[in-house]
């Protein structure tokens, strides 16, 4: 299997794909931002389906969509109550506008597929380095961003009235989100994409209960995930996103039962 | 010898068509353990934000000495909900607070988390996850993040509103520990007449448009009442 230069790449992409879901995961949680991942994956496919449009490539029509509307969601999702109406009213329109750009582009259909439910055999080589550079980016401002990060999602309250930047860290904190959504949609197709950034961390919560903790058991969660569904995809040529969902949802799955002998007991 | 740690002097602050306080003043100096006592609504957390600057005056000045920079603040805020599925460890809690750059937390930086926890007796508990802890291990714990920074001054903001009895007077017990051993300057919001009367040693009670500070040995706790009554 490692033989072929296209199951390699997918691997390493794969690998880095879930060292930064998992990561980020873990803060997307904790902020109560699951549903802000879905509607980027929505954006993120029209952002796809826009740069293949204008003759660029897929990643960069989503970082600039999904980079730009995490702003935007960010500065409008301080009002709570709005939210929820909003969001499903952007998320129609940037279905709407996926399609309408697919549509133009003259794109058979099954490259819409692939932006929608991942692809392991279009990854090549400079695939792979843009998604390690990427990735690279996010994990460093990760790194210099980590304490005031945790703080802000842990414990917002406590954050702002000590008096930490918090609305800088939101923004920033959402425009990696924005980048990890693009950078994973080249394996798991950007309509499946929330489950990388959020089961893996979902299910950590309920096994360990330090930051740092949860963050390498959701990478463990992802990267099972990701290597274990490409191989099975490999044997049995279905899709890797199926896979990848299926091993998630087990993982969370098992960690509610988890969750649940521990209180009943 | 005292020393100053702060002064409210002439302090108004105004939200559109609200005037919460229009000439306020009182001072805090150090090793104070100061009350805040009024109906709700009169102010006592506009107030606390007005400390922190969190909140502009309209008119006079807060005025902190030396400095405000000098000064490290602790605060337990009023309203923090963690739900039972607050998945942090105790000990990781009150590590949020610790400020840096690293990612990790540096062996002096480890041993400011320990000694918060010491301090405030959550040592034992320090590996259970905080949704699981009860109401005055909660508290505690949030003291223990207030303080592992070491401050000066100390805001608590009706910390003990949700607590029993019992817990009430543990819970301030440990305030008044940090308050004489390590000289802590406290700051405490309370509606609880007959605590504040036992650990207090200064009053400040609001009333809309008018308030009332001095000695706490000078009050007691129908005066206080008094002095509270709209
Ligand atoms: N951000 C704000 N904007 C407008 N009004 C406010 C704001 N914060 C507090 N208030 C008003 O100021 C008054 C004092 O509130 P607060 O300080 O919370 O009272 P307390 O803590 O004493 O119960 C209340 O009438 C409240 O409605
Ligand atoms: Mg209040």
């Amino acid at each position: 299997m490692f033989s072929l230069a296209f199951m390699q790449n997918a691997y390493l992409a794969g690998t880095f794909i879930a060292i930064i879901c998992g990561t980020i995961g873990v803060f997307v949680i904790a902020r109560n931002l699951s549903f802000l991942t879905h509607t980027l994956s929505e954006i993120g496919f029209a952002g796809a389906a826009f740069g293949i449009f204008m003759g660029w490539t897929a990643l960069t029509g989503m970082l600039i969509f999904t980079v730009v509307s995490s702003v935007i969601v960010g500065q409008m999702s301080v009002k709570q109550s709005r939210r929820e109406a909003s969001i499903s009213a952007i998320s129609a329109l940037f279905i709407g506008l996926g399609i309408l750009f697919l549509s133009l582009s003259n794109q058979t259909s099954s490259y819409a597929t692939s932006i929608l439910f991942g692809s392991v055999i279009g990854i090549a080589h400079a695939d792979v380095i843009r998604v390690a550079v990427l990735s690279g980016i996010v994990i460093l401002v990760m790194l210099g961003l980590y304490r005031p990060l945790k703080f802000d999602s842990f414990d917002a309250i406590g954050a702002r009235v000590s008096g930490l930047w918090t609305t800088g860290i939101s923004v920033i904190f959402l425009v990696l989100v924005a980048m990890s959504v693009s950078v994973a949609a080249q394996i798991v197709g950007s309509l499946l994409i929330f489950i990388l950034l959020t089961l893996p961390a979902a299910a950590a919560r309920y096994f360990v209960h330090t930051v740092s903790k949860m963050i390498g058991l959701s990478i463990g969660f992802a990267l099972i995930g990701v290597w274990l569904g490409l191989y099975l995809s490999y044997v049995t040529n279905l899709p890797v996103s199926f896979f990848i969902a299926s091993i998630e949802c087990l993982f969370y799955l098992a960690a509610l039962g988890f969750q649940r002998l521990r209180v009943g007991s | 010898m005292t020393e100053p740690l702060l002064a409210v002097q002439h302090l108004g602050i105004a939200f559109p068509n609200n005037q919460v306080f229009k000439d306020l003043n009182f001072k805090i100096e150090q090793g104070d353990f100061l009350t805040v006592i009024g109906e709700n609504g009169v102010g006592k957390t506009t107030l606390i934000r007005a400390l922190l600057g969190l909140v502009k005056p309209s008119t006079g000045q807060i005025k902190y000495y030396p400095n405000r920079k000098a000064i490290k603040i602790g605060y337990v805020p009023q309203f923090r909900n963690l739900d039972q599925e607050y998945p942090l460890t105790v000990e990781d809690f009150v590590g949020l607070n610790i400020r840096g750059w690293l990612p990790w937390l540096t062996k002096a930086e480890h041993r400011q988390v320990q000694t918060a926890m010491a301090v405030t007796n959550v040592k034992k508990i320090k590996q259970r996850p905080l949704g699981m802890a009860s109401g005055g291990e909660k508290q505690r714990a949030y003291l223990a993040q207030a303080i592992v920074q070491e401050p000066q001054l100390l805001i608590l903001d009706e910390s003990t509103a949700s607590l029993d009895n019992e817990m009430k007077y543990e819970l301030l017990d440990l305030v008044q520990n940090l308050n004489q051993t390590s000289n802590i300057t406290v700051f405490f919001v309370t509606h609880d007449l007959p605590l504040a009367k036992k650990y207090a040693t200064h009053y400040l009670a609001l009333r809309p448009g008018q308030q009332q500070f001095g000695n706490m040995a000078d009050m007691s706790v129908e005066q206080l009442k008094e002095a509270t009554n709209v």
